[in-house]
Parts: structure tokens; C-alpha cells; sequence
């Protein structure tokens, strides 16, 4: 089953290089992913998190406020 | 320092001597720019001495020095963040008290890393995680007002003790404003959705950072904000430039001096619908100190530009009620308005 990635964020420009990291880091370690990107303020605010973009995956927030290092990102993908 | 961004070493030391080489060229740089201004200046068909040549001497000395240091404080911004976040922030507030509250809270929004289309979910964020509304505003005002860009261009352009007085009422500002607005208990004016959110604080797992992933950070920080506002503070110097060498003294000592006490309270309104062009105001500002502006009125003016933004206004509507954001409007704009008239009456 494909993991479930959910980008957390408003819209604005870092949230979208976000989105593209999550499918890099898919690509990159060959896991099937599937991204969503949630902008919602409440549904943002629901996973509790104080900064965006943050990153969900199968429902577990991995990282919130600012890009993520691409080499964690692949990890949490992978594991 | 863009040698040693290709490679990925495992020890830190060569990260360390790349950061050092960087500040040796740096101030190698700084040392040169009044001989490089002169020699530009001398290359062209002008007169030093006319008013022409003052305005392209001020523009070739101001742009480089203005670029120099905004990207060494940028720089030292960027690694000093990289030590904090929205959520340790948050664990460290929630449950605070008002008054030491409000105080961390003003403090912790200077090293905190935040960007305006965080701020909604910090706020909700906050607010939903327990940390006292006012010392919420007291983080969301210090945040944006007190922020690297104005604090380098102060710096550059006006020296150190005009920047650490910018610092230190922006901080007075956030602390006072957020403690007024938590006394006067106003959580039922927040928008009804917002109370409904009781998603407490998430654990995240613990980041690893090491020394070169700091300074990376910081070189970063300098890519981002450098690069988006270089041209903002070129436009502005170009304009201090004009004002520095055509204006009449005697006209703007009139409209924004000391003796015109009505100066305060137009500079602050004129400021609340500019918005984030901070980068570029601020040299059009030391262009006007130097033709007789007072100061209090100039920093009130750059306080109204970025505290009190309509943009940001709009953004936060969506968590807040019309009347709590007159009340932020009016609490934050009393306090710009005192640290105006403060100003102009302790520098003479």
C-alpha cells in the first residue's frame, strides 16, 4: 500500500517545494507514496503543530516549520 | 564559504575554517568600500563637489556597506534560529503567567524562526496549546516588528545604538502590548472555530543538528532573505540618494522635525497600509535623518510599516474578531506613538 504523505500548510511558497521534496524523496527510495497537501487552517491546526509546512506521514506529524533535510524526509518515507 | 557548500565533510572543522575564511573576506570587502566609491565616482564625467556627484558618491558607498552587513546579520540570524523553534517556543510558554510570560514571549519571537504565512497556525497553535492569548500577541508582535532585516539595515545605516534602541522598544512595545490585551480577558472575541480546537502540543522527533547544518542555515537564511529583498534596498538607497542630494533642508526640518509634534501620529498612520518593503524604506529613512527628520518620528513611521500591516491584518482576521484586531491596532499603535514622542524628546 502506497504511504499516505500530507503536506501541512496555507499555500505559500516553501509548502509547494515541500509537496516536490515528498515526491523527490518517493522517487529517491522507491517507496509508492501518495502526497496530499492540506491548507485548511483548522484541519493545519488539527495535527497540533505551530509552523508551516509540516509533514504527515500515515497520520504521524514527522516535521513541522521550514524545509526538512531531504535525507531525514527519505527516511521517514522509507521507515 | 561557496567552496565548501559542495562538499559534505563528516568532521565540522572545515565548515568552521570555510565560515572564518568568509568573515576574513568580508571584512576585507568592508575595509575597501570608500576607496572603491571614490574610484567609481572618479571614473565618471561628474564634479565630486555637485549635487549629482554627492548623490552617486551616497549610492556607490551605501549600496555595498548596506548589502555587506545586512548579509553578515542575516547570516548570524540564520544560525542563531537554527537553535530554536515554533514548537520548543510553544513547550517553553504554555502555562506561563503574564507579565515573565510576556517577556519570554517578546524575547523568544526575536530567535524564533517564523514566516507571515505561519503566522495563523502559530496562533492557533499557541492559543490551542495553552499559552495565554497576550503573551501570544506579545511573540506575534515581537516576531515581525524586531526582525534581522530591520535590525541590519539600522545597523548599516543609522550604527549600533540606534539599532539596539529599535530592539530594545520593539521588545518594550511586544511586552506591554501583550500584557494590556491579556488583562483585558478578551478570549471570547477570538472566532468561535478557533476555541473549538483543543489539539494540544504534538511531539515531533528530535531534529539532529550539527555545526555545519547551522551554518547551512544561515547561508540559507542569506539566499532567502537577501535575494528577495537586494533590489528593495537598492530602489531605497536610490531614492535616499535623491533626498540626499537635492532636498532643502529646511523643508523636511519643517514637515518631520521635532518642533511638529503632529509628525508622530501621521508617520504611523501613513505607515499602517505600507507594507514589508521595510528593505527598502528604511534607506529613504536615513536619507530624511540626514536632512532633518527627528528621529522618534522616523522610527515610528518604520514601527507602523511593519507592526501594524494591513496584509497581515487580513491574514489574521481569520482567527480573530474585528474588535480584537482594533484593540491590536490600537494598543500596538499607542505604543509606537510613545516611543515617537520618547525619541524626539531624548535626542535632541
Amino acid at each position: 500500500m502506497a504511504k499516505d504523505v500530507k503536506v501541512l500548510g496555507p499555500g505559500c511558497k516553501r509548502c509547494d517545494r515541500a509537496v516536490a521534496m515528498a515526491h523527490d524523496a518517493a522517487a529517491q527510495t522507491g517507496v509508492a507514496v501518495t502526497v496530499e497537501k492540506v491548507t485548511d487552517y483548522a484541519a493545519i491546526a488539527g495535527y497540533g503543530i505551530a509552523a508551516t509546512p509540516g509533514i504527515v506521514v500515515d497520520g504521524k506529524v514527522v516535521h513541522a516549520g521550514g524545509l526538512p533535510k531531504p535525507e531525514d524526509l527519505a527516511r521517514w518515507i522509507s521507515g | 564559504m561557496a567552496v565548501a557548500h559542495a562538499l559534505r565533510p563528516p568532521s565540522p572543522l572545515p565548515w568552521l575554517a570555510a565560515t572564518v575564511a568568509g568573515l576574513v573576506v568580508w571584512a576585507a570587502l568592508y575595509s575597501q568600500l570608500v576607496p572603491f566609491s571614490d574610484w567609481l565616482v572618479s571614473l565618471l564625467p561628474v564634479e565630486r563637489h555637485s549635487h549629482l556627484g554627492e548623490a552617486i558618491a551616497f549610492f556607490f558607498y551605501d549600496v555595498p556597506k548596506v548589502l555587506l552587513l545586512l548579509t553578515l546579520v542575516v547570516f548570524a540570524m540564520g544560525v542563531v534560529r537554527s537553535f530554536f523553534s515554533p514548537e520548543r517556543t510553544r513547550a517553553l510558554l504554555a502555562g506561563r503567567h503574564e507579565g515573565i510570560g510576556n517577556v519570554m514571549a517578546a524575547s523568544l519571537g526575536i530567535v524564533t524562526p517564523f514566516c507571515s504565512c505561519s503566522a495563523v497556525p502559530l496562533f492557533i497553535g499557541f492559543v490551542s496549546a495553552g499559552v495565554p492569548l497576550g503573551v501570544t500577541f506579545s511573540f506575534l508582535i515581537a516576531a515581525p516588528m524586531v526582525n534581522e532585516i530591520a535590525l541590519g539595515l539600522l545597523f548599516a545605516l543609522l550604527g549600533w545604538k540606534v539599532a539596539l534602541t529599535y530592539l530594545g522598544f520593539g521588545l518594550g512595545i511586544a511586552i506591554v502590548a501583550g500584557w494590556v490585551i491579556g488583562k483585558l480577558k478578551l478570549e471570547a472575541w477570538l472566532e468561535p472555530w478557533v476555541l473549538a480546537i483543543h489539539a494540544g502540543a504534538v511531539a515531533l522527533p528530535e531534529a539532529t543538528q550539527t555545526w555545519p547544518d547551522r551554518i547551512r542555515a544561515g547561508l540559507e537564511a542569506v539566499r532567502e532573505i537577501v535575494g528577495r529583498v537586494w533590489y528593495w534596498i537598492i530602489a531605497g538607497i536610490a531614492a535616499g540618494a535623491l533626498i540626499h542630494g537635492y532636498a532643502p533642508e529646511e523643508l523636511l526640518a519643517s514637515i518631520m522635525g521635532k518642533e511638529a509634534w503632529w509628525s508622530v501620529p501621521a508617520a504611523v498612520v501613513i505607515g499602517i497600509p505600507m507594507y514589508s518593503n521595510a528593505a527598502g524604506i528604511i534607506p529613504v529613512v536615513d536619507a530624511l535623518l540626514g536632512k532633518g527628520a527627528a528621529l522618534g518620528t522616523v522610527l515610528a513611521f518604520m514601527m507602523s510599516v511593519i507592526a501594524l500591516s494591513l496584509p497581515e491584518m487580513i491574514i489574521l482576521r481569520k482567527v480573530l474578531s474585528l474588535k480584537l484586531i482594533a484593540v491590536f491596532v490600537g494598543v500596538v499603535g499607542t505604543g509606537i506613538l510613545a516611543v515617537g514622542f520618547l525619541f524626539n524628546l531624548l535626542f535632541a
